[in-house]
Order: structure tokens, then C-alpha cells, then sequence
């Protein structure tokens, strides 16, 4: 099987279109007998068919728009304008058409159609303005432009046409000061299919199962407590579908997951919450999660608020007491200790493969080598950008370096250390598009970890309130019962599903355009690379993306 | 095992209500009268709590609304919106940002350290203190758990000369006599405020706090008056003037005098040790790029504390201002250099900020911090300068009630304390005294972008 996944081809990447497509396709609404009959042919990533797209659209009455469109009293509801738009921005009214649709527009930027409404309205009662309520939305990070763009990726697995900047944020340095070089006269004339996506997870050669994943990523630990079930169902449901795993987080092991429990992650951490032997053994992946890039070197923060009754079972704590991890793992001061900790693993579940998560100080080099020595089949990198429940701001924005740093340190090492071909590196925390997955894996990871592009896409708009109160006000990071039913998980797959579907359109688009037709690759090519800050355009061959 | 230094704090409701970031704008025209509305549906129940302040006009649903945007994307009409608050961007200035003033006004007001859900939503990095990192220990070596008290970290330091070694005599006897010390719990002085309102009940302010908290505020010679007499344990006096004009009796009294640097200063400070022996005397020194020579001058010449201070913007007076954290390395390193570091304390203050600031001052080698703008925020100033320009304060800070004003100061610094703790917690470091220099467990925006991402660029 190794055999034929190391030489995954162009031919072998091209999906089945029998009727294990139509199978597949309705996946998330299969039942569980089913699921395990198709996990058991899952192993082989050519013969991958990736769920189907289907429309997701916003759970609120209105989309959150960059332009705001109103339609004046003047109009006499002639409908030309419904006729005009491509893109469906007006339905009927009773007195006039609704611009209920107006984050489908494409803005100034369509003035030079001949379907620009505003120009054509024969009664000029279209009136087109920036939209106040957009400019509040976002951060340096996530911008305005990058939630709106995910937003309509999770509602319709495109790429957003509308003029939005969906491949850098505003941060200033790091991934958006990067860019990819597309080489004149490379890109491949092939179709996206050809184009191989798949991550093999265990490079070690030992004994255990090689798992690979159709696509170059999975879904990072969000914890029972912090997160709805809801929306963690969403996530690991969306993880089945593209063949990937979905961290559980540290809290638990809630028994909803039970029939996905082959694309569970289960993580270990410092406060050793709901993990008993049983969790562990359930699982392919398990997951040492040492530090967290949101808050390295503290530990864990569960405020009391959201300690319900189920988390508090879930977790063997009391209902409405804060609860604290500890840091480090007081049980591992040494490399040693790391190997016993990851050998009490191997022994407890002998199938499965150990990935350890660190957070990136100075020497995050050293304790990559020294993960590996200690048996890690996988390392996790989470930058300082990654998401959290809750965490101080100092140490968000101030303790431990940006992943942009820390990937391209530690595949240099390893590669030197000449174990590089034998650990999985994955990178974590703040990857926010196709573009940043690119980018960090030609600095030199292997594939990614996501979290906050999932919740994006089931409508966060990162106002940083998941820690207070009843937690999330859009049922996303909540435990409260009423609000945790503002999601389906019917409705929160798809999205998910979605948005990844966006993603790997991307990022095929990318590879295409690289000359690249397996995305392994792309690992460690810092000449796809250039830094604005210190080369200029014109002096690169190629485009600048 | 000493008694752990701890702030207790109590939130002090502000008395102006603060600048926010967004407002929302909800149109009554064009309301259906749904009789299932959106605002009653408002997860912080912030239209049922709604209330106008009359003298200010000012509505309470901007302060409660915590833009989920479910009313903005359920309001059939689609009348509710929120917009940007201009007040909000014109807060401060490009150093003194609205983000740095709303955060200390949080601090000041709750007594809490700023903690938040999702990611960091700001830039990549930036100039001056942002164009740095704290580094963390990471399985191998391990951090102090500070935050909830299970190992203690002190932010305890030194003021004072120190001998570089003991010196016995061949009975054992010590020969080195000891320099006077004056030792604080937290690494924090409160600075000269470059501008304020009238300071009478300002200077009281921040004695109580100091207080309180057990620091010192320094004082200068003009505003010295014979009411701050009770805080003489917490004074730290700036001899502006002629220091022999100065009642001798409140000198013989005081443990820290600060004196400006100048021709004479060796010959001041002879005089003052000549009536308070006891007294730790610090030289305040304007920074700029001589300062690195001044400081192994003034060391060597028997100096106790070098006082170093950049400007509000953290710039030092060179032709193209360096940032304190960088000169204050330089002068650092060069005493390291010279062999004579640990022999001086070093004060740097000017452009300190954020808690981090502090952690960040000291990493670059300096003892112990000075504060000052962050002081008069936690009065909920705007750092709008107006006083500057004698025009009336917009927040009155001038009628500030000391007891209240000290307990928004003290609940400021607790929280600056708290932040200092999850540093050093993360950092693996249980000591202030021993954070000071220590670059090693700090990464530099500099070095890293010249690692990492020249690199990429050598292409063949």
C-alpha cells in the first residue's frame, strides 16, 4: 500500500465516477454501517471522491455585505434589474425588487458590465454605498475582506469572484508579505485532477499503519466545552467526508463521535481532562499536545461559565468552577521523559501514530529532533496566531515566534539532523486560505492543521467574545443549550465541507500554475517563494501571487 | 518563606463613559413592529438594558454590544448597522494607539488582564517593542507555574550599588561595606507625568497608589508640598533645583532622591549622602546616543542608580531616534562588556505601554521600569494633550478623587503584575532580578527576518 501511495501518479489521482461517487457524495447523511464499509476501501487516496458541494447558505436573514445596495422610493418595480444581475443579488418585492442579496455583488467594479444595474436603472433609484456595518468586521489577520470571502467559499465552494481579497490579510508581515512565484511558461495544461493533494502521515518506517490523507490537512483540537457539539460534530463530520482526522481537543471524548472514531485525533494534555485508556485506544491518531501557540508556556483556560453540567461529567470537574490546565506536563522535564510518555502511548494503542503539538519558541528545532528520537510519527507546529476559547492577550500576541519563522527553522534542521524524509510536519495557527496553506508548505511543511477557517465558515466573525458569558453569541463556542441550537450539523458540514472545497480548487490552481503535480513537491521549494520586503517584483522572473 | 506579594483589587466603574471602537445605528423608519424583534432576541440583552446619560448624551448600547451582528443580519428591514467610532480612531496617536488606551482603561477598571477568544488579530510585528518576542520553554525545560500559585515567581528588585565582590579581611572579617538598598516587590516606578492637568490631587493619586502597592512615584522639587509628608516611605524626590534649598530634615528622611545629570552631579551626590547616608541616589540622564559612555563613566565614578529616559514615543534624543529597548541594550551590553553591570541599577522609562513593555525593558537589561502616560490613562485620560495646551481636560482629572484614582492605579499595575507573571511563567524564569538582560529568552524581529527570511532569497 506504501508502494502505491509514494508513487501516487497523475493517473492514479483521478477520482472513480461510478456509483461509489453518488455514495460518497451524500456522505454525511449516510449511516453509520455504511461509513464503515466505505472507510474500510478509504486507505488508498487515489481512489478518493471528494464530497459534494452543495449550497450552504448564511443562517441569518441577510449576508454581511462589502456595498450595500438600496433601492429609492422612485422605483416603479419595472424588475429590469432582476433581469440584469448574473450573480442574483435581487429578488421580487412588492412595491420594488430587494437587494437581499447584496454580498453577491460585485461592487464599483462592475460599472464596466453592460448589466451594471445602477447605470441602467431607467428610473436611477439604485443607489450603491460602502456598507458601514462591513468596516467593523475583521482584524489585521482576518480582515473584513477574508471573512467575507471565506463566508461565501462555505456557502458555495467557489472562489469569490466579487473584487474581495481572499489571499493575504493585513498583518503586514509574515504570510502576507510573502507571495508565490509562478514561473513563466510552467504551469501545466492539465486537468485539476491530475493534480495530487494526498499527506502521508507516518514517514518513520516503524511498524505502524501508514495513514494517508487525500488532502495536505486536518482539523486542529477544539475541546467539548469550549466549542458546541454541535459544532464539533460539524467539524469531525466534515473531516469523515474529505478522508481527513478532526482533533478532539483536551476535554474529552464525547460519545457522539463514537461512529467517526476512525477520523478522531484525540488529544492528551496537560490536564489530562476526559482522556482515559479507552479514548486512546479508540483511535489512529493520538495527539501530546504540549503547548498551544495561542498561549505557550500557560496552560489551558476553561472559565467557569462555560462548565455545564455535561462538560463538568465529561470532564470529571464541578459544574461553574473554573478550570486550569497546567503547564508544562509535569511529568516531562527531559527528551526521556517525552519518549516514555509517547512509549505509553504505543503500548496502550498499538495501531496508532503519536503526533506531538509544540508551540514555537527559540529552539523549536531542537525539540522537533527531539520529538522524533522520542518516537513522534507526527509534529505539530502551532504558530503564535492559532485560535483558543479564551487566552491572555499578552501571550497571544507576545510569547514565542510566528509560525513563518519557526516552519522554514525547523525544516532547515531536520534536513540538516538528515531526518527530515521521517517526520511528518504539520503547521498550525493562523493559516487562513489556500494561499497560506501553499505558502507554509513551501517554507517546509509537510501538510497543515485548521481550526479558525472552520469556524469562519460556520459564520464566526472573530469578535473574540467565545470566553465570556454564555459564550458564543453565534452558537459556535458555547456550551449553552439554547444558543448551541443556532447550528445544525447538517448545516455546519456542508460549510465546512464547502470552504475545503474552495480550498483545494486553489490550491490545485496554484500547483498548476508552479509546474507541480503532487503537492509533496511543493515541501521546502523557498524558491516558490519571495518576500516583498526584500525583493522587488521586477526582480523576480514570474508572476507575484 | 516571605509572605507572597500580592495585589488585591476591586472593580472602580469609570466615571466618564469610555470611547469605544463601534456604534450601533438603529433606524426607527421603516420598523414592521415584528412581533418577535430581533432586540429583544440580543444574546447580551443590551437593548433591555439600554440607558441614555443624559449629561452625555451618550447610549449604553454601544458600551454593552459586543458585535455579534445578529441583529444587524436579522433585522428584516435590515435598519440595524454598526459603524466605526471616529472618537475611537482619533484616540491618542500612532504610538499611544486605541487599542493600548482602551486596554488600559479595561485594566484600570476591572482589575483583570485582558483575555480574549480566537487567534491575535493584529499585525505580524511592528516598531519598537513590537519588534520583539518572548520566548517560552518547551518540553525540556520547565516553566514556573506562577499564574496559580503552585510555585512562586518574584518580581522583586534591587535599587542600589552593589559591590562585584566581597572583600574579607584574613579573620573573615567583610571589608566591603554595604551600599545603601532599597528594594521594591514589582519592577515599577511611577515617572514624572510629561503633561497633566493641575497635579495637587494627581501626585496624591499616585503616592496612595504607590503606597499600596509598595513602589515609589517620583516627585519633583517644585510640586513637593509639606501635605505629602506621610508618604515619605514612597517618595522618590527629583532635585530639580537647588538642592541645598531643600528643607534638610525631609531629605534625612527619604530613601531615593533622583538628581539630574550634569557637571556636578558627583559633587551633589557627595552632599546629599553627606546629610542622608541612607539614601539611594539615582541620576536622572536623558537618553541618546552617548548614553552608553555616560553610563561606564558614572559607574566607575561610584553612582548608584542611572536613570536613563527616552521620550513619550519611546525615542531616544539621537538624530535618528533610536528605540529605547535597543539603546538601552547597548548601554546594558557595554557595562556587561566593561565588567562593570552588576555593580549599577539601571532605571529606563519612557514609551512603556503595555505590560509586556515591561517584560520586554527589563529582558534588554534594564532593572526596573519607570511609567508614567500609562498612570494618567488609568484616570481615563485620552492622551488627547489638551492639558498640554492648557485647554480643560475632557475626563476632569484634575478633581480626581485620590482614593478612587488609587484604586484605578492599583488595579492597572495588578494587572501589569499578573502579565508579568505569565511571562516569566512562560519563560521559565522565577526571578525580575534574574529576567534583567537575559536576551536569551527573548527573540529579536531583526535577527529572525535575517535567519529565516533573507535566506529564502539566495537564489541560484
Amino acid at each position: 500500500m506504501r508502494y502505491i501511495l509514494r508513487q501516487c501518479s497523475v493517473l492514479q489521482c483521478s477520482p472513480l465516477s461510478s456509483g461509489l461517487a453518488r455514495l460518497v457524495s451524500g456522505l454525511f447523511t449516510v449511516p453509520s454501517q455504511l461509513m464503515a464499509f466505505y472507510e474500510g476501501i478509504m486507505f488508498d487516496v487515489s481512489q478518493f471522491i471528494p464530497p459534494e458541494v452543495k449550497p450552504a447558505p448564511t443562517r441569518f436573514r441577510h449576508g454581511l455585505s462589502k456595498f450595500r445596495i438600496v433601492i429609492g422610493k422612485n422605483c416603479d418595480n419595472c424588475g429590469l434589474c432582476l433581469n440584469l444581475c448574473p450573480f442574483g443579488v435581487y429578488q421580487p418585492g412588492a412595491k420594488r425588487p430587494k437587494a437581499g442579496k447584496d454580498f453577491l455583488c460585485l461592487g464599483p467594479a462592475c460599472q464596466k458590465n453592460e448589466f451594471y444595474c445602477i447605470a441602467r436603472c431607467p428610473k436611477d433609484a439604485i443607489t450603491m454605498n460602502p456598507n458601514p456595518s462591513f468596516e467593523v468586521l475583521g482584524d489585521r489577520r482576518w480582515t473584513a475582506d477574508l471573512l467575507a470571502s471565506t463566508w461565501y467559499m462555505a456557502e458555495t465552494g467557489e472562489i469569490p469572484y466579487q473584487g474581495l481579497n481572499y489571499k493575504t490579510g493585513d498583518s503586514g508581515g509574515g504570510f502576507d508579505k510573502l507571495r508565490l512565484v509562478f514561473p513563466p511558461n510552467k504551469a501545466l495544461d492539465c486537468p485539476d485532477e491530475d493534480i495530487c493533494l494526498s499527506l502521508d502521515l507516518n514517514r518513520t518506517g516503524d511498524e505502524r499503519p501508514s495513514i494517508s490523507l487525500p488532502i495536505p490537512f486536518y482539523l486542529g483540537g477544539m475541546s467539548f466545552g469550549s466549542v458546541s457539539i454541535n459544532a464539533i460534530l460539524s467539524r469531525v463530520r466534515a473531516a469523515a467526508a474529505w478522508g481527513t482526522f478532526c482533533c478532539t481537543g483536551e476535554g474529552g471524548y464525547p460519545d457522539d463521535l463514537k461512529p467517526y472514531d476512525d477520523h478522531i485525533i484525540t488529544q492528551v494534555a496537560t490536564g489530562l481532562f476526559g482522556v482515559r485508556e479507552e479514548t486512546i485506544q479508540r483511535v489512529r491518531i493520538v495527539e501530546f499536545k504540549y503547548a498551544q501557540g495561542a498561549k505557550p508556556g500557560l496552560g489551558g483556560h476553561l472559565l467557569g461559565d462555560k462548565v455545564t453540567t455535561e462538560v463538568a461529567r465529561m470532564r470529571e470537574a464541578v459544574v461553574g468552577s473554573s478550570l486550569f490546565s497546567p503547564f508544562p506536563f509535569h511529568s516531562v522535564y527531559s527528551v526521556e521523559d517525552h519518549k516514555k510518555h509517547i512509549d505509553w502511548i504505543k503500548a496502550t494503542n498499538p495501531r496508532a501514530l503519536v503526533s506531538v503539538k509544540v508551540s514555537t519558541p527559540n529552539d523549536v528545532d531542537m525539540v522537533a529532533v527531539g520529538s522524533y528520537f522520542a518516537g513522534a510519527h507526527i509534529l505539530q507546529l502551532d504558530g503564535s496566531y492559532g485560535g483558543t476559547g479564551a487566552a491572555p492577550d499578552i501571550a497571544k500576541k507576545n510569547i514565542a515566534m510566528p509560525l513563518e519563522y519557526a516552519v522554514p527553522k525547523v525544516h532547515k534542521f531536520l534536513k540538516e539532523e538528515g531526518i527530515r524524509d521521517n517526520l511528518t510536519l504539520i503547521a498550525s495557527g493562523g493559516i487562513r486560505t489556500g494561499y497560506d496553506v501553499a505558502k507554509i508548505i513551501a517554507l517546509g511543511a509537510n501538510g497543515v492543521c485548521l481550526g479558525t477557517a472552520d469556524m469562519v465558515a460556520l459564520e464566526c466573525l472573530r469578535c473574540h467574545n467565545c470566553e465570556s458569558g454564555r459564550g458564543c453569541a453565534r452558537g459556535i463556542a458555547t456550551t449553552d443549550p439554547e444558543l448551541t441550537q443556532l447550528i445544525t450539523q447538517d448545516w455546519g458540514t456542508q460549510r465546512i465541507i464547502n470552504v475545503y472545497a474552495a480550498w483545494m480548487k486553489q490550491l490545485r490552481f496554484i500547483l498548476k500554475r508552479l509546474g507541480i503535480t503532487h503537492i509533496r513537491d511543493l515541501v521546502g521549494r523557498w524558491d516558490c517563494l519571495a518576500h516583498l520586503d526584500y525583493i522587488k517584483a521586477e526582480e523576480i522572473e514570474g508572476e507575484l501571487e | 518563606m516571605p509572605v507572597k506579594y500580592h495585589i488585591h483589587t476591586a472593580p472602580v466603574p469609570n466615571r466618564f463613559p469610555t470611547v469605544i471602537r463601534s456604534g450601533v445605528i438603529a433606524w426607527e423608519e421603516g420598523c414592521l413592529k415584528c412581533p418577535k424583534c430581533v432586540k429583544r432576541e440580543c444574546v447580551y440583552g443590551v437593548y433591555d438594558k439600554r440607558g441614555l446619560d443624559s449629561r452625555l448624551m451618550s447610549d449604553s448600547l454601544d458600551s454593552l454590544c459586543k458585535d455579534c451582528f445578529r441583529c444587524v443580519q436579522n433585522c428584516p428591514n435590515r435598519l440595524i448597522h454598526k459603524a466605526l467610532n471616529p472618537d475611537y480612531k482619533n484616540l491618542g496617536d500612532h504610538y499611544w494607539t486605541p487599542e493600548i488606551i482602551s486596554k488600559l482603561w479595561f485594566q484600570a477598571e476591572t482589575g483583570r488582564i485582558p483575555v480574549s477568544g480566537a487567534g491575535y488579530g493584529g499585525p505580524f510585528s511592528g516598531s519598537g517593542f513590537d519588534a520583539m518576542w518572548t520566548d517560552m520553554s518547551e518540553i525540556v525545560r520547565p516553566t514556573r507555574d506562577g499564574i496559580l500559585g503552585r510555585e512562586y515567581i518574584s518580581t522583586q528588585v534591587d535599587l542600589g550599588r552593589k559591590h562585584q565582590a566581597l572583600e574579607f579581611d584574613t579573620l573573615g572579617n567583610l571589608l566591603s561595606p554595604p551600599y545603601p538598598s532599597v528594594e521594591i516587590p514589582i519592577p515599577i516606578i511611577f515617572d514624572i507625568l510629561p503633561w497633566s492637568p493641575p497635579r495637587d490631587r494627581i501626585n496624591h493619586t499616585l503616592l496612595r497608589a504607590a503606597k499600596k502597592i509598595n513602589t515609589f512615584s517620583i516627585i519633583t522639587q517644585e510640586d513637593w508640598h509639606p501635605s505629602l509628608q506621610r508618604y515619605l516611605n514612597h517618595i522618590m524626590l527629583y532635585l530639580t533645583g537647588d538642592p541645598e534649598g531643600f528643607d534638610k530634615e525631609i531629605l534625612k528622611k527619604l530613601r531615593l532622591i533622583e538628581i539630574p545629570d550634569g557637571l556636578k552631579v558627583l559633587e551633589i551626590q557627595k552632599w546629599l549622602k553627606g546629610i542622608n547616608p541612607e539614601a539611594v541616589i539615582a541620576v536622572r540622564i536623558p537618553l541618546n546616543p552617548q548614553a552608553k559612555d555616560r553610563a561606564l563613566e558614572l559607574t566607575q565614578s561610584g553612582l548608584e542608580i542611572l536613570h536613563f529616559m527616552a521620550d513619550e514615543f519611546g525615542r531616544d534624543q539621537g538624530e535618528a531616534p533610536l528605540f529605547i529597548k535597543d539603546r538601552i541594550k547597548e548601554v546594558h551590553l557595554h557595562l556587561v562588556k566593561n565588567g562593570f553591570r552588576d555593580q549599577i541599577t539601571l532605571l529606563a522609562g519612557g514609551g512603556v505601554a503595555m505590560a509586556e513593555d515591561l517584560a520586554k525593558l527589563i529582558i534588554c537589561g534594564a532593572d526596573a521600569v519607570t511609567v508614567d502616560i500609562p498612570l494618567l490613562v488609568a484616570l481615563e485620560c485620552r492622551v488627547c494633550r489638551r492639558c498640554a495646551e492648557g485647554i480643560p481636560c475632557p475626563v476632569n482629572i484634575a478633581q480626581i478623587y485620590p482614593p478612587r484614582g488609587q484604586a484605578r492605579i492599583r488595579n492597572l499595575i495588578a494587572g501589569w503584575y499578573n502579565q508579568l507573571l505569565e511571562v516569566m511563567g512562560a519563560m521559565g524564569i522565577r526571578e525580575a532580578r534574574r529576567l534583567r538582560g537575559e536576551m536569551g529568552r527573548a527573540m529579536f524581529f531583526e535577527d529572525l527576518e535575517r535567519e529565516i527570511f533573507l535566506p529564502l532569497h539566495k537564489r541560484n
